[in-house]
């Protein structure tokens, strides 16, 4: 008998205007021992089931049909103290944040003895003992020591393994684990993954592992489901669905993943959602507004050219500067730029490139080191007007789409602005029609510019973001994690758009990003960083196929297993 | 841990010689202070003589200074009005202050918090609707209608409480004397603190419902749950503590302006506290007494501010234990 | 297990994200959550209509009032003290009954409140354009600009309204005298309960700047190059404004009611220009006497006028709290 049997599940959220289906008709199971992974985009409703079968649906939401059933027995009906028990006793919950998850306020020790005692009982010396136990399983060093400490004393993955310790200290049947490792860095992810596999095939636990990385679906689970706008799409052995999809959906999303083993010219598109609308008027780069920049110096040698960068940030300032404590991000970093190629910057979070990007564009001012753009040093310029001649040659694009916008702003404005700001159009029926050509050319349709950001979703807002960073004709382009907080699917298209503007309009790209697979598909030459360092800087393949520095082939290693993606691929391309 | 006080500490210290500037600032150069001290027949040199002796004439820095180390000692200098050191005169009046002070943020707090938690945990419930309702007369009426009406019903109409004064007191040690010994004056002290905590307490019982109701929102009350922890761990154990911890500092501001507050209920119940002193002060303009309870009030309001801060420091723990 | 075709799957879609028909602007505030939490909280639409009949009352008093207390050819002594319409010896042209003066007290209510209104009102502009500019000016700068701000915030803090506009009024005093005092009496309340109300504008204002001052837009802007003072008032300014009508609605509440409670204690407005304080004030007097109605009818009509605005303001800051829905 399974563990976890779900028959016909639906979910509905009420709302004043319509009922929202979340989850429609899904059926799934879990047998003690294995590990079943949910996957889907955003808005799949994938999160929504693990909530149902636990009984913590957010308001308005409820269970409007279908049957819930653990180790045989019905749950979904029960009444509220039953199921209250149920939860930490049978089934355990690990949430997404192990920072917010965790009370702040009170010791590790003691949240994980009020757990235990709760379901099972014991005396505190017993119960002490088997959460000193607990810390020690899910691999955390000095457990009798640091159990007495708090939260925030705790890194993000020592943090995640306590929330884990939390989840199991009741001995439950069922775990269920919500994006358990998309905060977390990449290497830190890997260790969690191989902790809760282990510990699943231990205690013979049944796991559901909601997420939206296919790398994690193909490290762990054994079944995998796939989801998309509420409804179960595909269902099966892991190896079988990676390897053979059936569902054009699911064919999909697993070709857009970018792929790490060989670069590809462009992404494959998942054609399934938001077909992206191709530019109405091919534009003549040399006669158009777009091309029409170049009053811009010729250089001979690297476009940019960064020597022994220096970043220091003070974390605790003082009247004493002897007792001033600093941080140091950026520790004298060397690299060029040639003009037309694309650069890529790869580390995890923390190594130092989103600040590099930061110094080049001026947002900081690094305290030691040049950077030489075009042949001037960016870090010598006094002059007002020098600095913004500078500007507009270079412009960035940012991570996160929904705060990167002016939410008051209409689209038009928003892309308007850095046109009129550095006067690059005569009166304003040129500049509304420099902004109509950018709406177009973005995919977006000139529609677009009379409504506001928060009309649009993730993609489109990148794709907003981009025409604004056209708007001013720069010759370089900066992109920070520009897809990170992206659907695949989504990523997919933003990418091209990003491939193929960069041929049209010559430009110098600089990209940054914590995905090796992407930085493979996009970049010419890479440099990889570690704490504030530059570790390597290499050919595109060279990095790849023969490694130099020990920090590049650790984080080679550590990215999922995807023999079974890459052969995904191989037979659908 | 010494860090923290140490800064916290310097900064009271720039509050209190800013006021200490203003005071300083009123107490020279509104009205002249010979013109006060002296009849109308004395004559221009004993004017000039009088003025050199008390040093009017020194350097400015100087005589600040002066100000400044001679309030320290408790020296405000002499009342215009009543030609008495201004000390003596406070100290006959702060307690009757201090007390009333103390027993409404007693009675706000007593009240407020029950309120609040009831109020935040049960969001639905007609109790808790009633309270709010309750709450927004309290902040609505402003403080002497609410003493007028208490007045009005209780001493006028009822005749069960003293409508003026503080009843009998006692005396203790060298200057204090206390109402809280005699049940005369303990009968006397219920309506005008009763009015002056009227609005802390609402205010307080409104902040620590806000609160309470974003603290049950968390990603911690939530994975409570989901460890089936039962309603009294969740609701007491952790959504309390954390919706009490950042209440503490904005608590700590309003009990402490009660003390300035204090001025309009002494002034209905006719409570002979520093408050009413200080109003008919500015009636008469009699600057050493303003500038005195300037100086005091600021000092009262600063250090129970500073005391506060340093409890929220010991209470939450990420202030104390650093990362490792 | 349901197999989901291709053409369901795009169906479905489709039905999610079709386009809709951009409606217009009045159609769309009409149909929003908010105006729908306004109509389904009946106190709040009864607040509503309370606020803005009092507020009509008020401004228009000079002509919707029976008669005008202040025109002193019309005050005859012989009606002093006459009870409110409902009782014995009471006159029919004086419905709430007259003051010790013969002033009719509901004209005096429509007139003190008009008063009451206008010194709030100026008083939380006047404290919200100090609190906002500062708040904006801390929360983007920082470093030291910003210690100074919050250092004078919270010297500012010492001092609540009561004890400002009692010092400011004896400084006056001593200044000019009491006589010029009645002329200046309006402007000395406005400063005053300006000075004691910014700070709370601009310590939301500077948190809200802080949070913004990080968001990539701001960045953004900073990487084309626009200027701060651009930044602050383009980008940053109409991102924190939210909260700051939430505050100036509770502060007008508050401002009326400290108005009121310095009228009372004789240092706000004066006898001659009487707000609802200065005639509670008055009718003090006679409370123990048994003319009650000249102190408790004004005290009523400010507690009615307070309480609506807090009302609304209350339903205000649970309506735009995105977290409490």
């Amino acid at each position: 008998m399974n563990v976890l049997d779900i028959k016909d599940l639906t979910v509905e959220f009420p709302s004043r205007q319509s009922v929202f289906v979340a989850v429609d008709d899904v059926t799934l199971s879990v047998d003690a021992g294995r590990i079943l992974g949910v996957v889907g985009e955003s808005g799949a409703g994938k999160s929504t089931v693990g909530n149902a079968v636990i009984g913590l649906l957010q308001e308005p939401g409820h269970i409007a049909g279908g049957e819930i059933y653990l180790h045989g027995k019905r749950i979904d009906r029960l009444p509220y103290k039953q199921k209250r028990l149920m939860r930490g006793r049978k089934i355990g919950m690990i949430f997404q944040d192990p920072l917010t998850s965790l009370d702040p306020l009170q010791t590790v020790e003691s949240q994980l003895v009020e757990t235990i005692r709760t379901h099972l009982p014991m005396s505190k010396q017993k119960a002490r003992a088997r959460a000193v136990e607990l810390i020690d399983a899910v691999g955390i060093p000095d457990p009798a020591e640091r159990i007495k400490q708090y939260p925030h004393q705790f890194s993000g993955g020592m943090r995640q393994r306590v929330v884990i310790a939390l989840a199991l200290c009741a001995e439950p049947e069922l775990v269920i684990a919500d994006e358990p490792t998309t905060a977390l860095d990449v290497s830190i992810q890997a260790q969690i993954l191989k902790l809760m596999k282990k510990l699943c095939e231990e205690r013979n636990v049944a796991m559901m592992v909601i997420t939206h990385d296919m790398g994690v679906i193909a490290d762990i689970t054994d079944h995998v489901a796939v989801m998309y706008n509420g409804k179960l799409v595909e269902y099966g052995e892991t190896g079988q669905v990676l390897g053979m999809p059936q569902h054009p959906y699911t064919q999909s999303l697993i070709s857009a993943v970018p792929r790490p083993d060989i670069r590809v010219e462009r992404f494959p598109v998942v054609n399934y959602i938001e077909a992206a609308r191709t530019p109405q008027k091919q534009i003549d780069i040399s006669t158009h507004w777009l091309g029409k920049a170049r009053d811009y110096k010729k250089v001979t040698g690297p476009l940019v050219r960064i020597g022994d960068l220096d970043m220091r940030f003070e974390t605790r300032g003082s009247v004493f500067p002897s007792r001033r404590k600093y941080f140091q991000a950026v520790k004298k970093v060397s690299f060029d730029i040639e003009e037309g190629e694309t650069f890529g910057l790869v580390g995890e979070s923390g190594s130092g490139k989103s600040t590099i990007a930061r110094l080049i564009t001026g947002l900081y001012q690094p305290t030691g080191g040049s950077i030489l753009f075009a042949g001037t040093d960016l870090t010598s310029l006094k002059n007002r007007r020098d600095v913004l001649a500078m500007r507009r040659q270079m412009q960035m694009i940012f991570q996160d789409p929904y705060s990167s916008l002016n939410a008051r702003m209409r689209v038009r404005e928003i892309i308007a602005e850095p046109i009129r700001f550095h006067k690059l159009a005569s009166g304003n029926a040129e500049v509304r029609r420099i902004v109509d050509d950018l709406l177009d050319h973005v995919g977006l349709g000139t529609a677009a510019g009379q409504k506001f950001p928060h009309e649009f979703s993730g993609g489109q807002r990148q794709r907003i973001s981009i025409a604004r960073a056209l708007a001013t004709r720069p010759r370089f382009l900066i992109c920070d994690e520009p897809t990170s907080a992206l659907d695949v699917s989504i990523q997919a298209q933003i990418l091209n758009l990003l491939k193929d503007l960069q041929e049209e309009l010559r430009l110098t790209m600089l990209f940054i990003s914590h995905d090796l697979a992407v930085i493979r598909q996009m970049c010419n030459r890479i440099g990889v960083m570690r704490n504030g360092e530059l570790c390597e800087v290499s050919e595109c393949d060279r990095l790849f196929e023969a490694p130099q520095h020990a920090y590049t082939r650790e984080l080679l290693n550590l990215m999922p297993s995807m023999e079974l993606l890459s052969r995904a691929n191989l037979e659908s391309v | 841990m010494l860090g923290f006080a140490t800064r916290r500490f310097v900064q009271a210290l720039i509050v209190m010689l800013v006021v200490a500037l203003l005071a300083f600032t009123m107490f020279r150069f509104v009205g002249d202070p010979i013109n006060q001290m002296v009849g109308i027949e004395t004559s221009l040199e004993d004017r000039e003589a009088l003025r050199e002796r008390l040093g009017l004439n020194d350097p400015l820095p100087v005589q600040f200074f002066r100000f400044v180390t001679k309030a320290a000692q408790f020296d405000f200098g002499t009342s215009y009005q009543f030609r008495q050191p201004v000390s003596e005169l406070f100290a006959k009046r702060i307690p009757a202050t201090l007390e009333l002070s103390f027993a409404s943020a007693l009675f706000a707090l007593v009240v407020g918090i029950p309120m609040g938690i009831y109020a935040g945990l049960n969001r639905d419930s007609p109790v808790s609707k009633l309270f709010l309702s309750l709450s927004l007369v309290g902040i609505s009426l402003p403080t002497f209608f609410i003493g007028i009406l208490l007045i009005f019903l209780f001493s006028v109409t009822l005749q069960w409480l003293p409508s003026f004064g503080r009843g009998e007191t006692v005396q203790i040690g060298s200057w204090w004397t206390t109402g809280f010994l005699t049940v005369s004056g303990l009968k006397a002290l219920i309506l005008p603190s009763i009015t002056l905590g009227l609005y802390q307490m609402t205010l307080i019982m409104r902040l620590i419902r806000a609160e309470m109701l974003e603290v049950i929102r968390t990603d911690y009350i939530k994975f409570a749950r989901a460890r089936g922890l039962p309603d009294r761990l969740v609701n007491f154990r952790h959504a309390l503590k954390n919706t009490l911890v950042p209440v503490i500092t904005i608590t700590g501001l309003q009990l402490g302006s009660i003390i300035a507050f204090a001025t309009i209920t002494e002034t209905v119940f006719q409570w002979p506290g520093m408050g009413l002193m200080f109003l008919q002060a500015v009636q008469n303009v009699d600057i050493p007494v303003m500038s005195a309870y300037l100086l005091l009030t600021a000092f009262l309001f600063v250090a129970i501010n500073f005391i506060v801060d340093i409890l929220y420091f010991l209470i939450d723990p990420r202030l104390r234990v650093g990362r490792p | 297990m349901p197999y989901v075709s291709n053409e369901e799957a795009k169906a479905a879609v489709q039905g999610r994200t079709s386009p809709q028909a951009a409606p217009g602007r009045i159609a769309k505030a009409l149909d929003s959550d908010l105006f729908h939490s306004f109509l389904k909280s009946r106190i709040t639409v009864a607040a509503a209509c309370g606020t803005l009949i009092l507020f009509l009352l008020a401004f228009l008093a000079p002509w919707v009032a029976p008669h005008d207390p202040f025109d002193l050819a019309s005050i005859s002594i012989l009606d002093a003290r006459v009870p409110p319409v409902w009782m014995e010896y009471a006159d029919p042209r004086f419905l709430l009954g007259t003051d010790d003066q013969g002033r009719d007290l509901l004209s005096g209510i429509f007139y003190g409140m008009r008063i009451s209104l206008i010194v709030g009102f100026c008083s939380v502009i006047a404290a919200a354009m100090i609190g906002i500019t500062l708040g904006l000016v801390a929360g983007y700068m920082g470093g030291r600009v910003d210690a100074v701000i919050m250092r004078i915030a919270d010297v500012q803090l010492t001092f609540p309204a009561i004890l400002i506009a009692l010092l400011i009024d004896g400084v006056a005093n001593g200044i000019f005298g009491t006589l010029d005092r009645e002329i200046f009496a309006f402007y000395i309340l406005i400063v005053s309960l300006a000075l004691s109300f910014w700070v709370q504008y601009a310590r939301t204002v500077r948190g809200s700047t802080m949070v913004e001052k990080n968001k990539e837009y701001v960045q953004a802007a900073r990487v084309i190059g626009l200027p701060s003072v651009v930044i602050m008032a383009r980008h940053i300014l109409p991102n924190v404004m939210g909260p700051v009508l939430v505050i100036a609605t509770i502060n007008l509440a508050l401002a009326i009611v400290t108005e009121s409670s310095l009228s009372f204690l004789g240092v706000g407005m004066p006898p001659t220009q009487p707000s609802l304080g200065t005639l509670i004030a008055i009718g003090n007097d006679f409370l123990y006497s048994g003319e009650w109605w000249i102190a408790i009818f004004p005290g009523l009509a400010l507690a009615l006028l307070v309480l609506n605005v807090n009302l609304l303001g209350d339903w205000l800051r649970d309506a735009l709290n995105p977290k409490l829905r």
